[in-house]
């Protein structure tokens, strides 16, 4: 009768973990629908970026209200989560507080009242977040694609740490052994005495209530991330180190248009020669991307790791001017449309079956796409290294070389170029006449 | 009116049989738009007193396929990239200054993969070394004192992290240098890039150039300092819709150093 705790709380491990593995899995295969990309390269550099980046926060920062507060929840998250490792040996095996066990009282102690200054410090940087995006409303916060769901997951976040962090607070509090040793208890010591009065039975059921409470609501926010934006805290360590290491302004050289320019180079070519054997079972190039799976793998990693703080748009110069392009737009379009695919191929057994749609025009509009001035102040501002203006030109080259369908001018000024070499209707004999001018 | 500049082209050097110490790209701007040859001029005066051995392609030259590139035809970029990098492996060039920072980065970043190693300088780094090399001196002259902003090229400033050289030319010029409220890594682009230069833009509440010459002028310089014939040409057109002409100057940095050389 005794283990019913102990086998209930296991249970509730299993499936908390087991639903958020099975969501993992699903999340790599997505991710996996990308092309293939070689990251083998800087590796140094790259495990440097991750460090600095997503361990040391060092691009939350540029921004320092925002990033001081982040970087307290962050460690703070960090750092509690070690609280979480003892709840579950508890649970487990039906201890309570089994650290004290092997731990001195001065240390332990010194542990729980660093977790409580923490989640202290977590409960007020969370109050303050939810103030910038709801009274103070930032204007990033409050952009078109920031409606419905990302406007609430937003929220939904902060309300989940308000509340994980009270209870927390409550569980010690209501704890009233742990009270007694008056040690560790640097905040809950103070709400204490709001239970005072209660018969002894009470505050113990609340106790246990704030710990199971506690307990499965982090479960259950485990299982949440795979559907939120809050995915961040896991992929922002991936995502930083195969972010882009080469300088901001290098567009990537298409492999396969550098094998025909090649051909039509070369003097010696045979237009009429035999396609080698291996070139049979090459799947035709289709140059650039209209949908997610004509995207490298990275760019559909650097979808899921958004955050959607909107760091980007509010830097970009064409959505500051007020054009329908919007950075954050483009990656929170990439993964629903991802999701959208994977959902296809979990109804279809694991096969993509047409659906009529894809991530260009039915998320991501041409006028998006052509008010780009690839300046990269959305790649630089990204905390978290994600690259839109790749996913902005790879769609661009779709619309040009599949499509034929870039805007009039556009199109006038490239038939300049292949025409007299320079994007204007000026004739390339007369490129050094400035010099008599 | 016909000054004496010294241009050879690379042909002549060849014809020769010698090399220069330094390939100029003078780019598509450069060679034709009226503005910015002003530009070339201004950096050719400043070679030729530095007695810097150079050499343009002239008629060799042609675009470097960076427009047709961000609008997405790589076709194009690469059929551009590989007759020039034919040109300039013929001529066996290894050093390449450019007064275009969309020529800098494409032929810095993109070139080498297919077969165009070089090194690539833009001019304000080029003119930096004549300077640390003592080959170039510069007075302040009649702009002593004068409040200078620069305006960062994407392409060169976060593009490829050159924010120092320009700065530093400015300040040698005994100017105030004064940064606008988006500067270095998170400057405004001005809105040429990405090929936007040869269209309109989309639609909007704003032009990007009127934004960024608005920003210029919370701080009220006297000269915006750019590094780009199309920053160039936005940030003066953006002077000009703000009825600004009488007050504010748009000038590249080669022409600031070349005027108060009296070049």
């Amino acid at each position: 009768m005794n283990y019913i705790p102990n086998i209930l709380f296991a249970i509730a491990l299993i499936i908390g973990i087991g639903y958020f593995a099975s969501n993992v899995k699903k999340l790599l295969r997505n991710i996996k629908l990308g092309q293939d990309v070689d990251v083998s390269d800087n590796t140094s550099q790259r495990w440097k970026n991750m460090i600095n980046i997503a361990l040391g926060q060092s691009k939350m920062v540029k921004r320092p209200v925002s990033g001081f507060l982040h970087v307290i929840v962050y460690v703070g998250f960090i750092i509690i989560n070690i609280e979480v490792l003892e709840i579950i040996i508890d649970g487990l095996f039906g201890t309570h507080r089994i650290f004290l066990e092997v731990l001195p009282t001065s240390v332990y102690g010194f542990l729980i009242g660093s977790f409580e200054i923490l989640a202290a410090l977590v409960f007020i940087a969370v109050v303050i977040f939810w103030m910038r995006r709801n009274v103070i409303k930032i204007k990033r916060f409050w952009k078109a694609e920031m409606k419905g769901w990302p406007k609430s997951d937003g929220n939904i976040i902060l309300y989940i740490e308000m509340v994980l962090m009270t209870l927390f607070l409550v569980m010690n509090a209501t704890d009233t052994s742990f009270q007694a040793m008056n040690s560790g208890n640097i905040i809950s010591q103070f709400i204490a005495p709001m239970f005072n009065g209660l018969p002894e039975a009470t505050i113990i059921i609340i106790e246990r209530a704030a710990w199971w409470v506690h307990i499965l609501g982090i479960l259950a926010f485990l299982n949440y991330l795979y559907f939120s934006k809050h995915l961040h805290i896991l992929l922002a360590f991936p995502n930083t180190y195969y972010g882009k290491v080469r300088p901001k302004g290098q567009l990537d050289n298409l492999a396969a248009v550098s094998k025909e320019v090649k051909m039509m180079m070369d003097p010696d070519a045979d237009p009429f020669a035999a396609q080698p054997e291996e070139d049979e079972n090459d799947v035709p190039a289709k140059f650039g991307a209209s949908d997610v799976q004509d995207l490298n793998w990275v760019q559909l990693l650097n979808a899921y790791t958004c955050t959607e703080c909107g760091r980007c748009t509010s830097e970009c110069p064409a959505n500051i001017t007020g054009k329908k392009l919007s950075p954050r737009k483009i990656m929170m379009d990439t993964r629903d449309r991802l999701e959208e695919v994977g959902k296809n191929m979990d109804a279809n057994k694991g096969v993509f079956v047409d659906d009529g749609k894809q991530l260009l025009d039915d998320y991501i509009t041409r006028e998006e796409l052509w008010a780009c001035t690839s300046c990269n102040a959305c790649v630089e501002a990204c905390p978290v290294s994600i690259d839109p203006l790749s996913i902005i030109m790879d769609m661009r080259r779709y619309l040009v070389m599949e499509q034929s369908a870039a805007p009039l001018e556009l199109n006038n000024m490239m038939t300049n170029i292949e025409n007299n070499s320079a994007p204007w209707p000026y004739n390339q004999m007369d490129r050094l006449n400035w010099k008599n001018e | 009116m016909s000054e004496q500049l010294r241009v050879p082209t690379m042909a002549e050097y060849m014809a020769e049989g010698k090399q220069p110490e330094v390939l100029f790209w003078v780019g598509c701007a450069g060679s034709f738009d009226d503005r910015a040859k002003k530009i070339t001029k201004a950096f050719v005066r400043i070679l030729n007193k530095s007695n810097v051995d150079f050499a343009v392609l002239g008629t060799e030259e042609g675009c470097t396929g960076d427009p047709a590139k961000r609008s997405g035809n790589e076709f194009l970029f690469q059929m551009q990239a590989a007759s020039n990098i034919e040109v300039l492996n013929g001529y066996e060039i290894t050093k390449i200054v450019t007064t275009c920072p969309h020529c800098f980065n494409t032929m810095k970043n993109e070139y080498p993969e297919l077969g165009g190693k070089y090194e690539v300088m833009h001019h304000t780094q080029f003119l930096k070394s004549l300077l640390e090399d003592g080959r170039l001196t510069i007075e302040g002259g009649q702009f002593k004192g004068k409040r200078i902003t620069f305006h960062d090229p994407c392409f060169l400033g976060r593009g490829n992290g050159v924010y120092e050289a320009p700065r530093e030319l400015i300040r040698k010029l005994d100017a105030e240098l004064v940064e606008m409220k988006s500067c270095k890594s998170r400057g405004l682009c001005c809105g040429a890039g990405g090929a936007q230069m040869f269209k309109d833009a989309e639609k909007g509440d704003k032009e990007i150039n009127v934004e960024r010459t608005e920003q210029a002028m919370e701080i009220k310089p006297e000269i915006i300092a750019a590094g780009c014939p199309f920053c160039n040409t936005m940030m003066t057109d953006g002077v000009k819709a703000k009825d600004q002409e009488a007050n504010i100057q748009v000038m590249d940095i080669a022409e600031l150093i070349a005027n108060a050389e009296d070049l």
